[in-house]
């Protein structure tokens, strides 16, 4: 289950703020909808299910996606130490 | 309370000294009524021709002329011009201060210092064993007296190290031949020891903090740095919730019973440790971060030299952002022409 960090801020615009490091990043649009969806707790699975139902966009192009986005959260150490 | 405050450390340069964002913190309390001194070493110190922030700067020699004659001059201009209190802010006259403390004190001059033994203990050249002594990971570090000394360098280090000055500077270096060329460098500039310092791959963090004395810590802010100088310097910064940076901070203070402003320069490793890469036994440059995060550090020191209780501060802003900028300030000749020949100069604000 990958849980953001607590303390992780971010706006309207898709600007993150992590206080405990000071970094900031921007996200995209389809980065927000991904944030969003992780920070209200829901799994890898959710995700995938909830936007491919809601966008026009192909299972193994989404999925490819949302893996390298979770490896970028896991390489900016945004997220918690993740639980099996 | 009506002060009359001498402040050093008016350059504010790409380098700056502190003593102009201590000023800033001054003049922004709401309990003191400051007359600000400036105390320069340069005549083109800019502090000086800051509008707004000096009523008076007086030349002064440098520590290096020996303390009688630095607190000669000291004295000279307290006859003149009564002073409470001297904020020094550079690390190169704090030892002439803390030397003179009991005789500025029978004078009606109060300070807020370290101890020789903080003072001295927190030196570049006793990291290690300092480290040992309050817990705190530090980098291997080892005194260079000479060239002997670079070449059994490979024997205990890997490269890239840090080659650092006594007081200021420090350069990476990636092989003996620019430890040499470094070591020639800093010597000359800053005289021996030149220390060595293992590399700490991590980000650079930093802590502003000031102790009472008794091992309270007053105030704690840290800080990251976003944009730096090609002297290292923080040319913009950010403040961090990190609160592991601030138990390592209230640990320190507690066990050390540090007097006085510091700064705790830190490598955050991508593992999470925390090294310890230098003590500055004085209130950064940067200070002024913390004083708008709701820390006024300066003042709460005016207050702890002038034997006020200050209760500890406990919230600061997180994401408070500073950023350094240059401006040409417009000055006469008759400005200069008064330093030069009279040592002093009055600024009207």
């Amino acid at each position: 289950m990958i849980k953001i960090k607590k303390d992780i801020a971010v706006s309207e615009t898709g600007f993150l703020f992590d206080p405990n490091t000071g970094e900031s990043f921007n996200l995209n649009k389809t980065g927000q909808i991904i944030f969003k969806q992780l920070a209200e707790g829901k799994s890898q699975s959710d995700i995938l299910k909830s936007v491919l139902e809601n966008y026009d966009i192909e299972d193994h192009v989404f999925h490819r996606y949302l893996d390298e986005f979770l490896m970028m959260l896991r390489q900016f150490n945004l997220i918690e130490k993740e639980e099996d | 309370m009506k002060l009359t405050i001498a402040v050093t450390g008016l350059s504010n340069t790409d380098n700056p000294g502190p003593g102009i964002p201590v000023i800033r913190g001054i003049l922004e309390s709401k309990e003191i009524d400051a007359r600000i001194i400036g105390l320069a070493y340069e005549n083109l110190e800019p502090g000086i021709y800051m509008p707004g922030m000096i009523d008076k700067t007086y030349m002064i020699p440098y520590p290096s002329t020996g303390t009688e004659a630095y607190m000669e001059r000291i004295v000279q201009i307290h006859e003149k011009d009564p002073i409470n209190l001297i904020i020094p802010n550079l690390d190169a006259e704090l030892y002439t201060f803390m030397k003179s403390q009991s005789k500025l004190q029978d004078l009606g001059i109060a300070t807020f210092l370290p101890t020789f033994e903080q003072f001295e203990e927190r030196h570049k050249a006793n990291l290690e064993k300092y480290g040992e002594k309050y817990g705190i990971k530090v980098p291997k570090s080892k005194i260079l007296t000479g060239y002997s000394d670079i070449k059994k360098l490979d024997e205990e280090f890997e490269y890239p190290l840090l080659v650092k000055g006594k007081f200021y500077d420090a350069y990476v270096a990636y092989n003996s031949e620019q430890v040499t060329s470094h070591f020639n460098k800093i010597s000359a500039k800053w005289g021996l020891p030149v220390i060595i310092q293992e590399f700490i791959k991590g980000t650079e963090v930093n802590v502003v903090a000031l102790g009472d004395g008794l091992g309270n810590t007053i105030a704690a802010v840290p800080m990251r740095k976003q944009f730096i100088t090609d002297k290292g310097k923080a040319w913009s910064g950010i403040t961090l919730s990190d609160q592991e940076m601030i138990r390592i901070t209230k640990d320190l203070i507690s066990k050390t019973k540090w007097r006085g402003g510091m700064e705790l320069e830190m490598i955050k490793t991508n593992t999470g440790d925390y090294y310890m890469i230098e003590i500055n036994p004085r209130i950064p440059a940067w200070v002024y971060l913390a004083v708008g995060a709701g820390q006024n550090i300066p003042e709460a020191l005016v207050k702890l030299a002038m034997g006020i209780e200050v209760a500890p501060f406990t919230t600061y802003q997180v994401g408070k952002m500073f950023i350094r900028y240059s401006w040409d300030l417009l000055g006469d000749i008759q400005e200069f022409e008064q330093l030069s020949i009279f040592g002093e100069i009055e600024k009207k604000n």
